[in-house]
């Protein structure tokens, strides 16, 4: 009994304080529901936390329909949280996940689309490549300017966010919108969609990401790449006097991580959506922001993180459905699992946490070359 | 295409502009006001040494708090007590949210770019949120817009100036107070005491503290400040400008704001004119749709898509800051958490 206490202790004095956030988020969630239930026509209901956990829990796990669900929202989650991660692990935040996502899903769906009537073996493959190729194109811009100019990936992702939306829906518009349809859309993928592994819709790409989850592990772990990467991200100075290039890391890991996200958006619209129409929301930008965080940026951290948001995502709708509060709480507990990682100060008055300190610190690169190309010296902390 | 075919068209495209100038002109400012008002939350914060990329979250936050108080007070209280009303509420959200970001980042030394993040997060999804609670099922519309002042005939008929001062004053009160706060914060920064310790806690704080300014006071008092501003930005898009509320509706402007902050080289008067620029990208978009030019310039502006014109203000604001970041310089301590000796 001791020695099983002993072997665990690393492992929960890395995630007590992830958990204590996450517990934390929902108590303060309930309080949120509760007093916003006071201005609703139903009237001022203390116990509505309590029926709407209940209902995001049976929405997520209470079936075989549910655990499929949850599987299927955490697989996009998988990919998007390692392309957060990734690109912490280098010092760089790439809140451009969002429009990663679509641009990979875009070019998975008019791929998939050209391979409709080619057997899947040929047509899935292809249409995953154009949306990892999309991705990691739209995720070497940003990457690129980082490196070469300075220009901070938090403020250029995000616009690049607002201009994939825009010019995406231009392109279905105008260039490959499909006849016969009263809106806007690509054409059916046909037999390029993902191969369903059981039930109604757990689909292939809940595989492929968690393989991706230990290749990202295989490369940051074990490779001179990943090497060059922790090292750019924990301290680019001494990257540059050790001979490693920082500028090519630079652009390179947001290039990776751009794919990872254009895969997310492919797997969607191979495994789920079927085929692009503009306005389809992308819930898994902000989504995966929180995945990384939570998983401290660590791929094992980021595979548990994005069940969790996974299990959120597939349980909300029933929950909205039955007890009338909004989906939108779930980004609420998001925030607020975000502030209590950011704050862990409070997490560890409240439950008297000892263990040590576990912080991002590529967050002090990503911080410290705010507005200059490089952090200012003795930025890391 | 004859040889002349170029500058012909580069000719007919300013005259074009000349003759658009007075619809062009006064949208200008009202599309950059809350960038404007955004990029002085982030000179006022970045200038103490606080980063704050959680501006479109507390604009968004303080939009949605001004507008569900004119939504909610219009009818007992009167269209223009609501709506006052709802300024000073969207200002006060924002001056709030201002206190917990000041209290993240100072005292409890979160990372600012992740606290920002959090913020931006947790207005989406609180605005969200109430907004299909409350707003939604009511069905009932919100208080309507501030007026706008109207310059007088004969002054707008002027030529060339008469446009320019249609730009100033042909605004709501918040847009025409944009150019007052501008000015106000740039003398204030640069030419008073409390500008000179803000710059000082930005650039050294260790040698503002040994000199006796108080670091934790003066990053609080400028983040709360600025995220005030930012609230009445958020009061400027609901409550002056469009009347209603819709979810992320602030559509990236704090983060345009940033750009701003970043090619105006961290002061007041050029965060403004960097706000104005992508302002006018913005209004660009709009006039070429509504005031099309005609002859082989039109016919060459149409085949451009509408998209790509609104795509145009987030294309050039990272064109711009690819281009200006290097060559300038943030204030020293930006970004960077101040712990006392002792205390780290």
């Amino acid at each position: 009994m001791k020695d099983w206490r002993a072997r665990l202790a690393p492992t929960w004095s890395k995630a007590s304080v992830p958990v204590y956030s996450i517990v934390l988020a929902f108590a303060v969630a309930a309080v949120v529901v509760i007093v916003s239930s006071a201005f609703t026509e139903t009237g001022f209901d203390p116990l509505l936390p309590f029926a709407a956990y209940a209902r995001l829990l049976a929405g997520s796990f209470g079936s075989g329909n549910a655990i499929a669900n949850t599987l299927v929202s955490a697989a996009p989650l998988m990919f998007g949280g390692l392309a957060v991660g990734l690109g912490l692990k280098a010092g760089l935040f790439n809140i451009g996940v969002a429009g990663q996502f679509l641009v990979g899903a875009f070019a998975a769906a008019v791929a998939g689309a050209s391979f409709a009537t080619a057997p899947t073996i040929v047509g899935m493959p292809l249409a995953m490549l154009a949306g990892a190729l999309a991705g990691g194109a739209y995720g070497f811009i940003p990457g690129y300017l980082k490196a070469r100019t300075g220009a901070h990936e938090v403020v250029t992702t995000i616009m690049l966010n607002n201009a994939a939306a825009l010019l995406l829906t231009w392109a279905v518009n105008d260039l490959v919108r499909a006849p016969g349809f009263s809106f806007p859309r690509t054409a059916d993928i046909g037999q390029s969609a993902l191969p369903i592994l059981a039930g109604r819709n757990l689909h292939l790409g809940i595989v492929f990401a968690v393989a991706a989850i230990f290749v990202i592990r295989w490369i940051l772990d074990r490779t001179v790449l990943g090497f060059e990467i922790r090292t750019v991200g924990t301290n680019p100075n001494a990257a540059r006097y050790a001979g490693m290039r920082p500028i090519f890391i630079t652009a390179l890991t947001m290039t990776i991580s751009g794919l990872l996200a254009g895969l997310a958006g492919a797997i969607q619209m191979l495994g789920v959506i079927g085929f692009y129409a503009p306005g389809i929301t992308a819930s898994v930008g902000f989504d995966s922001i929180a995945v990384a965080l939570l998983g401290r940026s660590d791929p094992i951290g980021i595979l548990f993180a994005a069940l969790l948001f996974g299990a959120f995502r597939a349980g909300a709708p029933l929950m909205q459905i039955e007890t009338s509060v909004p989906i939108e709480v779930i980004d609420i507990i998001q925030a607020l699992v975000i502030l209590f990682l950011a704050a862990d100060l409070i997490v560890r008055k409240v439950f008297r946490v000892r263990a040590p300190k576990v912080e991002i610190t590529e967050m002090a690169t990503v911080t410290g070359s705010w507005g200059t190309g490089t952090p200012p010296p003795g930025s890391a902390r | 295409m004859d040889l002349l075919a170029v500058p012909r068209l580069i000719w007919e495209f300013l005259v074009y502009l000349f003759t658009v100038m007075p619809d062009l002109l006064p949208i200008i400012l009202s599309l950059a006001t809350p960038l404007a008002l955004g990029a002085l939350c982030g000179v006022l914060g970045e200038r103490s040494g606080v980063v704050n990329i959680g501006i479109e979250g507390i604009m968004l936050m303080a939009a949605f708090f001004g507008y569900l108080t004119g939504f909610a007070l219009h009818e007992p209280l009167g269209t223009g007590v609501a709506l006052a009303l709802g300024i000073v509420i969207a200002v006060a959200t924002g001056a709030l949210l201002g206190l917990l970001y000041a209290w993240l980042t100072v005292t409890v030394r979160a990372d600012q770019i992740i606290a920002g993040t959090m913020m931006n997060i947790a207005a989406f999804g609180m605005t969200g949120y109430l907004n299909r609670l409350v707003i939604t099922p009511s069905g009932r519309g919100g208080a309507g817009v501030i007026p706008p002042f109207h310059l007088p005939d004969q002054l707008a008929a002027i030529p060339f100036l008469g446009p320019i001062l249609a730009m100033f004053f042909d605004q709501g009160p918040i847009a025409m107070s944009v150019i007052v706060l501008v000015l106000v914060s740039q003398f204030a920064l640069f030419r008073t005491r409390w500008g000179l310790r803000t710059r000082a806690v930005g650039e050294h704080p260790k040698a503002a503290d040994t000199v006796g300014i108080n670091v934790f006071r003066q990053r609080y008092m400028n983040v709360i400040i600025g995220c005030a501003i930012a609230g009445l930005a958020g009061a400027y898009l609901t409550l002056e400008s469009t009347g209603s509320f819709q979810n992320g509706m602030t559509n990236g402007r704090g983060f345009i704001a940033l750009a701003a902050v970043i090619f105006g080289r961290w002061t007041p008067v050029g965060a403004f004119l960097g706000a104005l620029l992508f302002g006018t990208a913005t209004a660009f978009g709009i006039i070429v749709n509504v005031r099309p030019a005609d002859g082989d310039l039109g016919a060459l502006m149409k085949s451009i898509p509408t998209f790509w014109y609104a795509a145009l203000p987030y294309l050039i604001t990272v064109v711009i800051l690819a281009g200006v970041v290097g060559r300038s310089t943030p204030p020293a301590a930006d970004g960077i958490p101040y712990a006392k000796e002792g205390k780290g």
